[in-house]
């Protein structure tokens, strides 16, 4: 299987859905001539012209107004952020408009788009280009949301995003484009609303998507050091949420903790304890710990910054307590 | 505010408990699951633990006397609070025959009692539990409330009522069924139970160290004696002849074989279940006694048997064994029969919980239906360490170790 590094795994995905399919097109700030901010785009211009891959004026609001408006007129827009940073200027054409119109339509009218790019902190970008809105967007009816931790995930749930018939975001991260990993070539779909269990084990759950997933790992081989055997559960959607393998897993290791990239309050794990204590009642040894960025606005300081990040010390530190080990 | 320390209902019959022991006093700090006092039941001492943390602040009840179930024996909280000094209103230690349902004793709070929600007082009758440890007790039909809890503010967890569970059963009869199985291992390690540390505890009080009790049997030796005959008349002059010593260490091995309950060590906080088989055999020397050890003496042959006692008795009596070939018995045989002892009990040779004494195989007149025949008898007494052997483990071992005695033929099975 070939190895791919995130960024290209994007690319391949975009590239193929845009040869089967002559109504993709792709839409954003500096997408074409300069090859994408972070090169995902790189040699689609060349390659299907400047009708199918557009460079906008760096307006938010109004190409995700153009998007919504072409996938209404029967395209596959595949709109980019160069940061869902900046996706806040877009929100009311993403919230309004495109998770609205199926339902305001009374069924008629779809909308089958694209809205992606990186999300969540990178390096010191301070606060402003440094947050994590999966809970902000996975909140919406009307909307899906998927937010791919490897390369292989990141081709299969961009193709079957691009492919569904409603409005899906896109959750990337500019820490994830150089990621390698080995990625199928041609038809690798991968369908949204599915978990998958990245690292079996019998202790606990380590619920996690997106950039928490290298931290769950990382946490997984240190307690496997102290003997203790965790399970790491790649979500890969946050709407909808792979309820079904959240439970099986806790019923099997009768513990979790729930890892985010966001703040705590009302955040993504928020919403998996709320199953697991629903749902996963009687199968609980303990109260389900949650680790997520500090709850203040990132720090730019490098120091401070890292303190507030989720952190393999910080998700070992929680299993211990959830394993009455400390 | 301080919390009660309630006398807890400690087994599924009990209505009152003796305080027999404090182990904190006033002023000590206590934390949740530290030991307060050690109570008697109606069927053992018991720990009556702390559920909360802070420092003992009043001891309500003194030493040697005995309080019904829901009772207040002590007030724990944070140093300098005041505490109700007069005990439950249902309380007094002369209080004359209250033994109150606890449940009624201590009403469960409002579900509007103000402040603090993370400090519902621990009483007697409400368990802490996780939702699974509740769940596998329910199961498992353990009585959460004579859980110990090991998590946080005395929590009841899956490992408890893993351990309760195996508590449980350990109650019941059927000896020896509650043992893993074998593992492939020379031996399996099984934590000491509740009942099994109070059995230790009480018996070592009552005896010394070993807590030493006696079975004798007497067994029908004829047939025994006949296949002796028999067998060292089919070896002729080959040498190596068949003595009883054999064939009894042979029988004890195969029926430790089957009951490996009594094929055990005591370790302190385990009990070591062999799942090999090495007789340890008492051996007189000329100012002592010293008891070489014929290893895997259930695999080995009537002669193989027989030779190597003869060589290591040999080589006992001129003080040439190695340490490892007098050490690692796992049961003991000590046999008294040449010097015309009717019957007599051995000393347990520790870590071992057992050994068969053998007295002399004598003729004697036995009744056989309406008449009297005379038969060739050996008894036989096992002493046991009751810390891991109870009377029915012993007797049921001693019951397959005389079929095998009374009919050779059954340890060709």
């Amino acid at each position: 299987m070939p190895t791919l590094t995130y960024r290209d795994a994007l690319n391949q995905a975009l590239r193929e859905e845009m040869q089967r399919d002559p109504s993709v097109f792709l839409m954003g700030e500096e997408v074409g001539v300069y090859q994408g901010a972070y090169k995902v785009s790189r040699g689609l211009l060349e390659e299907f012209g400047p009708k199918r891959v557009v460079d906008t004026p760096i307006a938010e609001l109004g190409f995700a107004g153009i998007g919504v408006g072409a996938a209404m007129g029967g395209l596959r827009p595949v709109v980019e952020f160069m940061t869902w940073n900046f996706a806040l200027l877009a929100l009311d054409q993403i919230i309004n408009s495109a998770a609205k119109m199926l339902y305001m339509s009374g069924g008629q009218i779809r909308i089958p788009i694209v809205f992606r790019g990186p999300n969540g902190a990178a390096l010191q970008l301070a606060s402003q280009h440094s947050q994590a809105w999966e809970s902000w967007l996975a909140h919406i009816p009307g909307l899906k949301v998927v937010a791919p931790a490897t390369p292989a995930d990141a081709k299969g749930l961009l193709k079957s995003a691009i492919r569904d018939n409603n409005p899906v975001l896109v959750l990337e991260g500019e820490m994830l484009y150089n990621l390698k990993g080995d990625v199928p070539d041609g038809e690798h779909v991968v369908p949204i609303g599915k978990a998958e269990i990245k690292r079996a084990g019998s202790d606990v759950t380590l619920v996690c998507h997106s950039k928490t997933l290298s931290v769950a790992q990382k946490a997984a081989d240190q307690l496997a050091e102290q003997n203790v055997s965790a399970e790491v559960l790649d979500l890969r959607s946050l709407r909808p949420l792979d309820e079904a393998a959240i439970l099986e897993s806790v019923k099997k290791t009768n513990r979790a903790v729930v890892i985010e990239e966001g703040w705590p309050h009302i955040g993504i794990g928020a919403q998996v304890v709320d199953l697991i204590q629903r749902d996963a009642f009687d199968d609980l040894d303990a109260p389900v710990q949650r680790v997520t960025q500090a709850d203040v606005p990132m720090p730019y300081n490098k120091l401070l910054e890292r303190a507030a990040k989720a952190s393999p010390e910080k998700v070992v530190a929680a299993t211990r307590r959830v394993l009455y080990l400390d | 505010m301080a919390t009660k320390v309630h006398m807890e209902a400690l087994s599924p019959t009990m209505e009152e408990g003796r305080l027999v022991k404090w182990s904190k006093h006033e002023g000590d700090p206590v934390k949740s699951g530290d030991t307060l006092a050690e109570v008697e039941t109606d069927k053992a001492v018991m720990e009556l633990v702390a559920r909360a943390d802070g420092q003992l602040l009043k001891v309500m009840v003194p030493e040697g006397t005995t309080v019904p179930v829901g009772n207040v024996v002590a007030w724990i909280g944070k140093p300098g609070e005041k505490v109700d000094g007069t005990g439950s209103q249902e309380s007094g230690a002369g209080a004359p025959k209250p033994a109150p349902n606890p449940a009624a004793a201590a009403p469960r709070p409002a579900a509007t009692a103000p402040a603090a929600p993370v400090a519902v007082p621990a009483d007697a009758t409400r368990v802490k539990a996780s939702p699974l440890a509740r769940r596998i007790a329910k199961e498992a039909g353990v009585d959460l409330k004579l859980v110990q809890g090991s998590g946080p503010g005395g929590r009841v967890i899956k490992r408890d009522v893993e351990g309760g569970a195996t508590q449980a059963r350990a109650a019941a009869p059927a000896p020896g069924s509650k043992l893993p199985a074998p593992s492939g291992a020379p031996y399996e390690d099984v934590p000491l139970t509740q009942i099994r540390k109070t059995i230790a505890k009480r018996l070592l009080a009552s005896i010394g160290p070993i807590p030493h009790f006696f079975l004798t049997t007497e067994i029908d030796m004829e047939r025994a004696a006949e296949a002796r005959e028999a067998l060292n008349k089919q070896l002729g002059d080959e040498g190596g002849k068949i003595s009883f010593n054999e064939i009894i260490i042979k029988a004890v091995a195969l029926a430790l074989v089957q009951h490996r309950a009594c094929n055990a060590w005591f370790q302190e906080d385990h009990i070591r279940y062999w799942n090999e088989v090495h007789i340890g055999m008492a051996v007189a020397i000329e100012d002592g006694l010293i008891t070489p050890v014929i290893r895997n003496a259930d695999m080995k042959s009537l002669r193989e048997i027989g030779a190597e006692s003869r060589e290591l008795a040999g080589r006992a009596r001129n003080r040439r064994l190695k340490p490892e070939e007098y050490t690692g018995a796992t049961f003991s045989v000590s046999n008294l029969g040449m010097f015309d002892i009717d019957q007599f009990t051995a000393v347990i040779n520790p870590p071992e919980a057992g050994i068969v004494a053998i007295g002399s195989i004598v003729a004697k007149a036995v009744p056989d239906g309406d008449r009297v025949v005379v038969r060739r008898r050996l008894r036989l007494t096992m002493s046991c360490d009751h810390r891991v052997i109870d009377g029915a483990t012993g007797a049921v071992f001693l019951k397959t170790l005389k079929q095998m005695l009374e009919n050779p033929l059954a340890m060709l099975l």
